[in-house]
């Protein structure tokens, strides 16, 4: 009983970073029809420049984490924003060139980051509790999974909000259904574009942030690793979708959590067949639109 | 007479490279509603969607005396053209509310003639759009586009598979509306058009082919045949025959 609750809660924890990256591939892919390969790297540089804000301001407290995610979220969004703005904005409707664009751009950025800190991993300090262990019946359980799993509901709930209650919110519902007619209604929906590109770079650089705790490390190669499994999050919960992303991040993670433990390790490939599965019986995915 | 709301002059537009409209020029007056005819085929639709930008065009499109054929579509429609689309194209997963929300530009919406014309929207405003049924979406599709105080009305195949006892809906609607804002609609059923247009223009081959007074058209049966492949034409005029249909 107790390993159960503990492979399901940390695959809780994992999903829960899957869904910060995948929110926004997800939100983008939905409104805009993009690819975006490199959301990866929004993770990454939010994560290096939180962390090199965090520890000099306060290394390894809540202080000090508190300022690399908030550092974390400003970047991804920025960054997110100038990428849509300078280099996407040109090709929308053109989809190889985009997905050319943001591979490149994902390269180049890893190539750049290890220029910058090395090729190797920086280990990272975090606040002691989230070190230490929960015990929940018979179950220890890392403390910095409930960190993740809270924010990931925090960004989720508040996803939900700004499109449920905000007129940018709804123009985004209705984009992601028909975008031509939203344009049609005489509304500029390209000026939303940037805005969901901020929003899923600011999920993003949250996440990135968050990979340091959880993986005790930064990298050059954090977001690529997580943006592999963001994309089969994505397209097995539906693209386009955030509700499909959640459902499928909770599902991937703990499927992969078990299966590690049980199998073998072969965590990775089964999350492979299960998306070769999803993609076979039903491809738009668990709650995508149908074609 | 007056200058004409929107002139259009040697408009062509093009679908993924292939050309769907050739060379169209005609005039909408400022007033009533100005039917623009043809075969299945022949670019209607394709005419209304160049107008606004919705596919690749090339020529000139004035509104008001001003130029708009170089504006992106939201800036064509924020000028005042209103746009019911072929279809409804309403936003399936938003509600009725939602749907007309999305739509409102104007500082003051005219909420209130929207309610008046669709009181059956009132009772279904927190219900998705997408499970209403075709008539109902089309309300939905008139209502956005008549909440806002608009300069021109493009309307594409409002009635197109409705029931009949629906066709006189929206006909009224459309003829309400007609009282207000000059109207280029696209429509498929004569007897429709018999109620609501005082000009007609006609499209053969992608480009223009009759302009005249409505009854200058649809009191000639030769006319009819040859241009709308029509017939029957006298059943189809007094009845709810379609183009096309009642050959």
């Amino acid at each position: 009983m107790s390993t159960l609750l503990l492979l399901v809660i940390t695959g809780l924890g994992l999903g829960a970073l899957y869904f910060l990256v995948a929110s926004g591939l997800s939100l983008i892919y939905g409104l805009m029809g993009v690819l975006n390969f490199a959301h990866g790297s929004f993770l990454t540089i939010s994560a290096f420049l939180g962390w090199e804000v965090g520890r000099r301001v306060s290394d390894g407290t809540w202080w000090g984490l508190a300022i690399s995610a908030l550092v974390g979220i400003a970047v991804g969004a920025i960054v997110a924003a100038l990428t849509e703005y300078l280099l996407i904005r040109r090709l929308y409707e053109r989809h190889i060139e985009q997905a050319l664009v943001t591979v490149g751009l994902s390269l180049a950025t890893v190539a750049l980051f290890e220029g910058i800190w090395g090729t190797d991993p920086i280990y990272t300090e975090k606040p002691d509790w989230l070190g230490q262990t929960t015990e929940i019946l018979g179950a220890k359980i890392p403390n910095d999974r409930f960190l993740l799993i809270a924010c990931a509901l925090l960004v989720l709930g508040g996803i939900v909000l700004f499109l449920r209650r905000t007129r940018y919110g709804l123009i985004i519902r209705a984009g992601v259904e028909n975008r031509s007619m939203v344009t049609a209604l005489g509304i500029d929906v390209r000026r939303s574009f940037t805005l969901v590109f901020a929003i899923g770079g600011a999920a993003a650089g949250l996440g990135g942030v968050l990979a340091s705790v959880y993986y005790g490390y930064v990298s050059a190669h954090l977001g690529s690793t997580l943006l592999i499994f963001a994309f089969i999050v994505t397209v097995i919960g539906g693209l386009g979708s955030l509700t499909g992303a959640a459902i499928a991040s909770v599902l991937v993670a703990v499927l992969q959590q078990f299966a590690n433990f049980y199998l073998g390790g072969t965590g990775d490939l089964v999350v492979v067949v299960a998306l070769a599965a999803v993609l076979l019986v039903r491809p738009r995915g668990l709650m995508g639109k149908v074609a | 007479m007056s200058e004409p709301i929107l002139v259009v002059d040697r408009l062509a537009g093009r679908i993924a490279g292939q050309q769907v409209v050739e060379d169209v020029s005609f005039e909408v007056p400022a007033t009533g509603v100005t039917a623009l005819l043809g075969r299945n085929g022949v670019g209607k639709t394709s005419t209304i969607k160049s107008i606004l930008g919705l596919i690749d065009r090339t020529g000139e499109v004035r509104l008001a005396g001003t130029r708009i054929d170089r504006l992106p579509t939201h800036r064509i429609v924020q000028r005042g053209v209103g746009y019911v689309p072929e279809d409804r194209e309403v936003f399936g997963a938003l509600t009725v509310a939602e749907n007309l929300r999305l739509a409102e530009r104007d500082a003051r919406p005219r909420r209130e003639l929207v309610e008046q014309l669709f009181p059956d929207l009132v009772q279904r405003r927190a219900q998705r759009a997408g499970t209403l049924s075709g008539g109902q979406q089309q309300m939905v599709s008139l209502a956005r586009a008549l909440v806002n105080e608009n300069r021109i009305l493009l309307v594409d195949e409002p009635t197109k598979g409705l029931a009949p006892k629906l066709v006189d809906e929206v006909a009224a609607a459309l003829a309400a509306a007609a009282k207000t804002v000059p109207i280029l609609l696209v429509e498929q059923n004569l007897h429709v058009i018999r109620k609501l247009a005082d000009r007609v223009v006609v499209l053969s081959g992608g480009r223009v082919v009759f302009t005249g007074a409505a009854t200058e058209l649809l009191d000639d049966e030769d006319r009819i045949r040859r241009y709308l492949g029509v017939h029957d034409a006298a059943d189809a005029v007094e009845n709810t025959g379609t183009l096309e249909e009642t050959r």
